[in-house]
């Protein structure tokens, strides 16, 4: 029997779930840059930054809110992006590891993790510089104590946590918040 | 880990968000901060087919006090609890929770309203409001209305809530003269859920004994609970170390914790006492003061 012209399946469960789901158009400047693309509603922040707009520095660790290593800045806050949809950030100024060095100079904290070995492997490296920048941003002069909160949400599974400590505290010495 | 798929609406007020969800019923859940919401999603515990995104509805996130009510807008991120002058100085017990509260990102993120409406057991918000008198404020299709702390929630995940009506807010008398409150977690790690915790306000008299004190637990039963137990044996008396450890033993004896990898019961048991009366301690400093 033919189909009518225009029929379609009835609602219902598996249906609602396999007819096509909208995407949705968003824009966000990313490193002052502006893009807009078409995204499916469950695209994660972070695959959002990796796989559309291929800046890679924003590492995927352990995808369950963790380990910090997707940490990107959402309007100058700290944020893990695998726990955030992109259609969320719609709107949203968002700053990757690869916008914080400025007109070719690297940021005083890269500067400072460089001078102090504070990285080892450097897959965490992204996320605990860039919770450190809004640490510095609203505490140009954090205690160690302080330092040690701001950067609890990531992890270093090379366990460096004395040189990254030091490199932050350098890097606020230096004034680079 | 993706989420299935799902349709997407971003509120633009709260109007609009509880017409949504009278459209689209059960298949629909509201987005705050996502950051429980998120990764249950993620690990398919939970599908919802429409996500109805509150978490940028204008007008939400405000952190006051305007008489003798502090009134915090459902949307107020951890974050604003955690730095606003107001909270810091004058109820820091809630500084308290929301320093200890998952890791500096998730409190960037996550929201008061979405925290307290999941309805975890080891909530840190519910177990902290459990300490005051606290109101909170729903919003649903046939206006709004008010609710007490002590009536929000049903069991694991379940609140008071309609099927149709969202937290917009939450209202706490204000702290009086002479009185102070502490929150104190136990947890593995952080960003880990409290493997116990406890919430003690406490307001004395002019003689220094406790006038009143509301006592909250976390990862104590099934939702957020009062140990009010602890709180009757308390009123009246001195804040002597006989008085809070006697305190600390009956909300441990009241406490119904459920063993999982944070520990055994007797374990969990064991910390309430000892969280219980480190809270009771610090709350009875800063009433000292």
């Amino acid at each position: 029997m033919a189909m009518k012209p225009g029929g379609k399946e009835q609602g219902g469960w598996a249906s609602a779930r396999t007819k096509e789901i909208g995407r949705h158009r968003i824009a966000v400047t990313v490193n002052g840059r502006r893009y807009e693309r078409e995204v499916e509603p469950r695209l994660l922040l972070v695959d959002f930054v990796r796989d559309h707009l291929r800046l890679v520095g924003t590492n995927e660790g352990c995808d369950t809110t963790h380990c910090g290593a997707c940490t990107v800045l959402l309007d100058g806050h700290a944020v893990k992006s695998c726990t955030m949809f992109a259609v969320q950030a719609d709107g949203s100024e968002i700053t990757t590891i690869e916008g914080l060095a400025a007109h070719g100079r690297l940021h005083p904290l890269q500067e400072a993790f460089r001078e102090n070995h504070g990285l080892q492997c450097g897959f965490c490296t992204p996320g605990v510089v860039l919770a450190a920048s809004e640490l510095l941003r609203v505490n140009p002069k954090p205690t160690e104590e302080e330092i040690r909160v701001a950067i609890s949400g990531n992890l270093c599974r090379c366990t460096g946590y004395v040189n990254i400590v030091k490199s932050v505290s350098a890097a606020s010495r230096a004034g680079g918040g | 880990m993706q989420p299935r798929s799902f349709e997407y609406v971003r509120a633009s007020s709260i109007e609009q968000a509880i017409g949504l969800l009278e459209e689209h019923g059960e298949r629909a859940k509201l987005l705050a901060g996502g950051q429980s919401l998120i990764p249950i999603m993620k690990l398919r515990l939970a599908s919802p087919e429409v996500l109805v995104d509150i978490g940028r509805i204008p007008g939400l996130s405000f952190v006051k006090e305007e008489g003798d009510v502090l009134r915090i807008g459902a949307m107020a991120r951890h974050r604003d609890l955690e730095q606003t002058a107001v909270v810091r100085n004058r109820y820091p017990l809630l500084a308290d929770t929301a320093h200890v509260l998952g890791d500096p990102q998730v409190r960037n993120l996550g929201t008061i309203g979405g925290s307290v409406a999941h309805a975890d057991p080891a909530s840190d918000w519910g177990t902290a409001l459990l300490a005051f008198d606290t109101k909170l404020v729903a919003t649903g299709p046939k206006g709004t209305r008010t609710l007490s702390i002590d009536d929000f929630f049903r069991d694991t995940f379940a609140t008071a809530l309609g099927p149709s009506e969202i937290l917009t807010e939450i209202r706490i008398l204000k702290a009086p003269a002479r009185s102070g409150g502490a929150y104190t977690k136990l947890k593995r790690k952080t960003g880990d859920f409290a493997t116990v915790a406890a919430a003690a306000q406490v307001e004395l008299d002019g003689r220094g004994a406790i006038a009143r004190t509301r006592i909250g637990l976390a990862a104590a039963g099934p939702t957020p609970v009062r140990a009010r137990r602890a709180e009757q044996h308390l009123v009246g008396r001195m804040p002597d170390v006989v008085a809070l450890a006697e305190a600390s033993r009956l909300a441990a004896e009241g406490a119904r914790p459920t063993a999982d990898l944070r520990g055994s019961v007797e374990y969990k048991r064991a910390m309430v006492e000892v969280y219980t009366r480190r809270a009771l301690e610090k709350a009875v400093e800063r009433a000292q003061r």
